[in-house]
C-alpha cells in the first residue's frame, strides 16, 4: 500500500538502529533514558513490531495516555449506558467503547441485554440512522482526542443545517496537552523526551508543545505510525538529548503540516468550549482536559436532553493504571496485571483497548514476562 | 482511535456537501472532504489526491515530496552504515 510499505523497509529499519545505537553510545546515559510514545496507536505498533525489543537496554519506552477508551472513566460510561436504556434510544458508538467497563457493566453487556446500540465507523453513519428513523432519539457516543474532535463537530453541523432533531452527542471529547502538563509536573516524573502524536498533531499542528521545549527543556518529535517512523522520531529525540537541545520537531511532514488543519479547527472552535475539569481515568481529574458543546449547540448535547446520573466512580484500588502511565511502572510490575485484570475481563484502564500499554503487554509481550 | 489510513480520491459525489469517494486498498468508500477543501484546492482539484482518512472524514492531504525527504533521509543514514 502507498505510503505504507516503504515505511516498513527492513535495511532502513536497520540502518536507524545501528544509528541509533550509535547516538546511545555518544549519551552514555547514567540510568536508562525514558522515552513517552504519547498516543495509544504508536503503542500498539510498538507491541505489533516489536520495537521495543530492538532498542538498546539503556533506551525505555514509557507508554502514555493517549488512549482516549482506556482513560473514559467508569462514571461516564455509567451515563451512557444509562442514555442507552432509555425508551426509544438508539446509541451509536464506535467500536472500541464497546468493552470499557463501568460500575454498572459494559455497552457490551447492554446490548446483550436488550438496547439498541450500534456500531459504526464514522460520526456521519451515527447521522445516518438519525435520517432514517426519526421517531427514535439517536445519541453518538463522541469521544476521542483533537484527531476525533473535528468529525463529531462537522457532523453537528451537519444535524443543524439539515434540520435533524432527532441527534445528539454524549460528548466526552478531551485534549492531549493538559494531560502532557499534568503529566510533566508529576513529582515521579522521569521521561527525558516525548514521541509527540502523529494524527492528534494534523489537526492541531506543532506550536501547543512548545511549552515543552521552552519550559520544561524535553525534546518532543511528532511521529508517523509505521516502524519507520517510530524508529526514526525516537533517533531524532535521541539525537537532541545527544546535542542538548530541547525543540519541537515533526518527523511526520508528509501528513502533519506545523500550523495543522485549519478547517478542522474552525470546527472545533465553532461547536466545542472547555469544561473547567474533566475526570480521566487512572489520572484523576485534569483542568480544561475535556470540552463540551457550546451554548450555541445545546440541543446537540445529549448530558443536556436526557437525565444522567452523572455519579463519579472510584477507579478499582488495586489498579496501578497512574503509576503506569507516568512510566513509574511497567504494565507487568502492577499487582493486578494477567490475573484480576486481563482484555477480556478489565480492570483498569490500560487494559480496555488494544492501544492501552497492559492490553498490547498481554498480547504481544506476555510470553516474556 | 486516531487510526488514519493513506487513501486515494477517486470521484466527487457532491460539491456542495464535500462529499467523495476513495479508495483504500481496492475497498471504496463515501468520504467527507471539507479538511482538505479551501481556495487552492476546490473539490475537483481532489481527484487523485491522497489524503489521511480518519473516521470518514479526510484529514490531511499527503505531501509526496515530504514522504521522499523523510525516506531520502533513511537512505543516506542507511549509506553511512558501516
Amino acid at each position: 500500500m502507498k505510503y505504507v510499505d516503504e515505511f516498513r523497509d527492513r535495511d532502513k529499519a536497520a540502518a536507524l538502529l545501528h544509528a541509533i545505537e550509535a547516538v546511545t553510545e555518544e549519551i552514555r546515559p547514567a540510568k536508562a533514558l525514558q522515552i513517552m510514545e504519547v498516543c495509544g496507536g504508536h503503542t500498539h505498533a510498538i507491541f505489533r513490531y516489536g520495537i521495543e525489543a530492538m532498542l538498546p537496554d539503556a533506551v525505555e519506552l514509557v507508554h502514555g495516555p493517549g488512549c482516549p477508551v482506556c482513560v473514559l472513566p467508569m462514571g461516564r460510561v455509567d451515563d451512557c449506558v444509562a442514555i442507552a436504556t432509555q425508551p426509544g434510544v438508539i446509541l451509536v458508538t464506535f467500536g472500541d467503547a464497546m468493552r470499557v467497563p463501568g460500575s454498572q457493566g459494559s455497552l457490551m453487556q447492554a446490548k446483550a441485554n436488550g438496547a439498541d446500540i450500534r456500531m459504526v465507523y464514522s460520526p456521519t453513519d451515527a447521522l445516518a440512522i438519525a435520517r432514517n428513523n426519526p421517531e427514535r432519539e439517536v445519541v453518538f457516543f463522541g469521544l476521542g482526542f483533537e484527531t476525533t474532535m473535528p468529525s463529531t463537530a462537522l457532523t453537528v453541523l451537519e444535524a443543524e443545517r439539515d434540520g435533524i432533531s432527532n441527534f445528539s452527542v454524549f460528548c466526552n471529547h478531551i485534549t492531549i496537552v493538559p494531560t502532557l502538563k499534568t503529566i510533566l509536573d508529576s513529582p515521579d516524573l522521569r521521561i527525558d523526551g516525548f514521541v509527540g502524536p502523529g494524527h492528534v498533531s494534523m489537526v492541531i499542528g506543532s506550536a501547543p508543545y512548545e511549552f515543552i521545549a521552552r519550559q520544561y527543556r524535553k525534546p518532543l518529535v511528532i511521529s508517523g505510525f509505521e516502524p519507520l517512523d517510530l524508529l526514526q522520531s525516537v533517533w531524532m529525540v535521541l539525537r537532541q538529548i545527544a546535542d542538548g537541545r530541547a525543540e519541537i520537531e515533526n518527523q511526520y511532514a508528509r501528513v502533519v503540516a506545523s500550523g495543522g488543519n485549519a478547517a478542522a479547527q474552525r470546527a472545533i472552535d465553532a461547536v466545542y468550549e472547555p469544561r473547567e475539569h474533566f475526570e480521566w481515568r487512572g489520572l484523576g481529574s485534569i483542568d480544561h482536559s475535556g470540552v463540551r458543546f457550546r451554548e450555541a449547540y445545546a440541543r446537540f448535547d445529549a448530558e443536556r436532553r436526557f437525565v444522567v446520573p452523572g455519579v463519579r466512580v472510584t477507579d478499582p484500588a488495586a489498579c496501578q493504571c497512574g503509576e503506569v502511565l507516568k512510566g513509574a511502572l511497567k504494565p507487568q510490575q502492577c499487582r493486578v496485571f494477567g490475573t484480576d485484570c486481563t482484555p477480556e475481563t478489565p480492570m483498569g484502564a490500560l487494559m480496555v483497548s488494544s492501544e492501552g500499554a497492559c492490553a498490547a503487554y498481554y498480547r504481544y509481550a506476555a510470553k516474556t514476562v | 482511535m486516531c487510526l488514519g489510513i493513506p487513501a486515494q480520491i477517486v470521484c466527487i459525489d457532491d460539491a456542495d456537501r464535500m462529499l467523495a469517494t476513495a479508495e483504500v486498498g481496492g475497498v471504496r468508500r463515501q468520504v467527507n472532504i471539507i479538511c482538505i477543501v479551501d481556495d487552492h484546492h476546490p473539490p475537483e482539484s481532489c481527484v487523485g489526491d491522497w489524503v489521511l482518512l480518519h473516521v470518514g472524514f479526510a484529514m490531511s492531504r499527503i505531501d509526496a515530496a515530504e514522504a521522499e525527504a523523510t525516506l531520502g533521509v533513511l537512505t543516506e543514514l542507511g549509506e553511512m552504515a558501516p
